[in-house]
């Protein structure tokens, strides 16, 4: 769609498309690696629901909880962006980077009383898939932090806002991906009985 | 701060807290009797319409082109009756 004909039916492709292509990309890997996940725990139930007990459902709220604020900074941050409050903006960024810390933090401490009760990558399937989704998840949050701080330091000093406004909505995007995909992971990893 | 609390993104804040910490409570066999297996279907339902409130409200495809919409419209359809159905058929 042309963007004129965009802005006449009021529609808005936040970001660039190709942004959206891999974002797609990486959902569609995340919903197989669950899709897995669920497959081998029908194969074999008790085991899945033992070793799921040794999980701190609470410490997954808490993580749920940090990134549902930080995708609240991050959307008010685009709508700084929008307001030309270049200041404002990258306050709300930076409070979303430090949700993300706080997410490391608590996996921190979430992997150090998984090992040091023994239950590692090598324990059983259920520990393979824990850490390799839980792991593959990390990653992204990481890439997404670090996305944040390159936009913190891109509008360090930015006077025309609407030049930042693409680059802004493209990791705002990711981002909120990485909520979405963390969402289903505590509901299937943590919660599922 | 006013402006930022008094804004649509703050109640779709709150629904989404609420949302989970009703998945949480179901999570620890909240409801359903002893039916452990309807809680989880619940459980995963409420992820599939936490997930949707994201992609509709803070990633703005409420007004984006159709087409990018009904891309994720349609992975959480298919991802969603996947799941259910897999989880349904080892339970």
């Amino acid at each position: 769609m042309s963007n004129v004909a965009a802005a006449r039916s009021g529609e808005h492709l936040p970001g660039e498309a190709g942004v959206w292509v891999f974002i797609l990309g990486d959902m569609v890997v995340f919903a197989l690696l669950f899709g897995v996940f669920v497959y081998y725990r029908a194969a074999d139930v008790p085991l899945f629901a033992s070793a799921q007990l040794s999980l701190n459902q609470s410490l997954g709220a808490l993580n749920t909880l940090l990134l549902l604020t930080s995708s609240w900074f991050v959307v008010h941050g685009v709508e700084a962006v929008r307001a030309q409050r270049a200041t404002l903006a990258r306050g709300l960024l930076a409070a979303a980077f430090g949700c993300g810390v706080g997410f490391m933090v608590v996996k921190y401490f979430e992997y150090g009383e998984k090992l040091r009760a023994g239950h590692t990558i090598t324990s059983n399937d259920f520990f393979m898939y824990y850490y390799l989704l839980t792991g593959i998840h990390l990653l992204h949050v990481t890439i997404g932090m670090a996305v944040l701080a390159y936009l913190w330091q891109r509008l360090r000093g930015a006077i025309d806002m609407d030049a930042q406004l693409s680059a802004v909505e493209c990791g705002a995007s990711f981002w909120h991906m990485v909520d979405i995909l963390w969402i289903l992971l505590f509901a299937l990893v943590y919660l599922m009985r | 701060m006013r402006q930022l609390l008094l804004h649509r993104a703050t109640a779709v804040w709150l629904l989404l807290v609420g949302a989970t910490g009703l998945s949480w409570e179901f999570g620890h066999g909240f409801g359903f009797g002893s039916d452990y297996r309807l809680a989880t279907l619940a459980v995963i339902v409420i992820a599939l319409v936490k997930l949707r409130v994201v992609y509709l409200e803070f990633m703005e495809l409420r007004h984006a082109p159709a087409a990018l919409r009904w891309c994720f419209e349609g992975w959480s359809v298919v991802v969603g009756a996947s799941l259910l159905l897999l989880y349904w058929s080892g339970s």
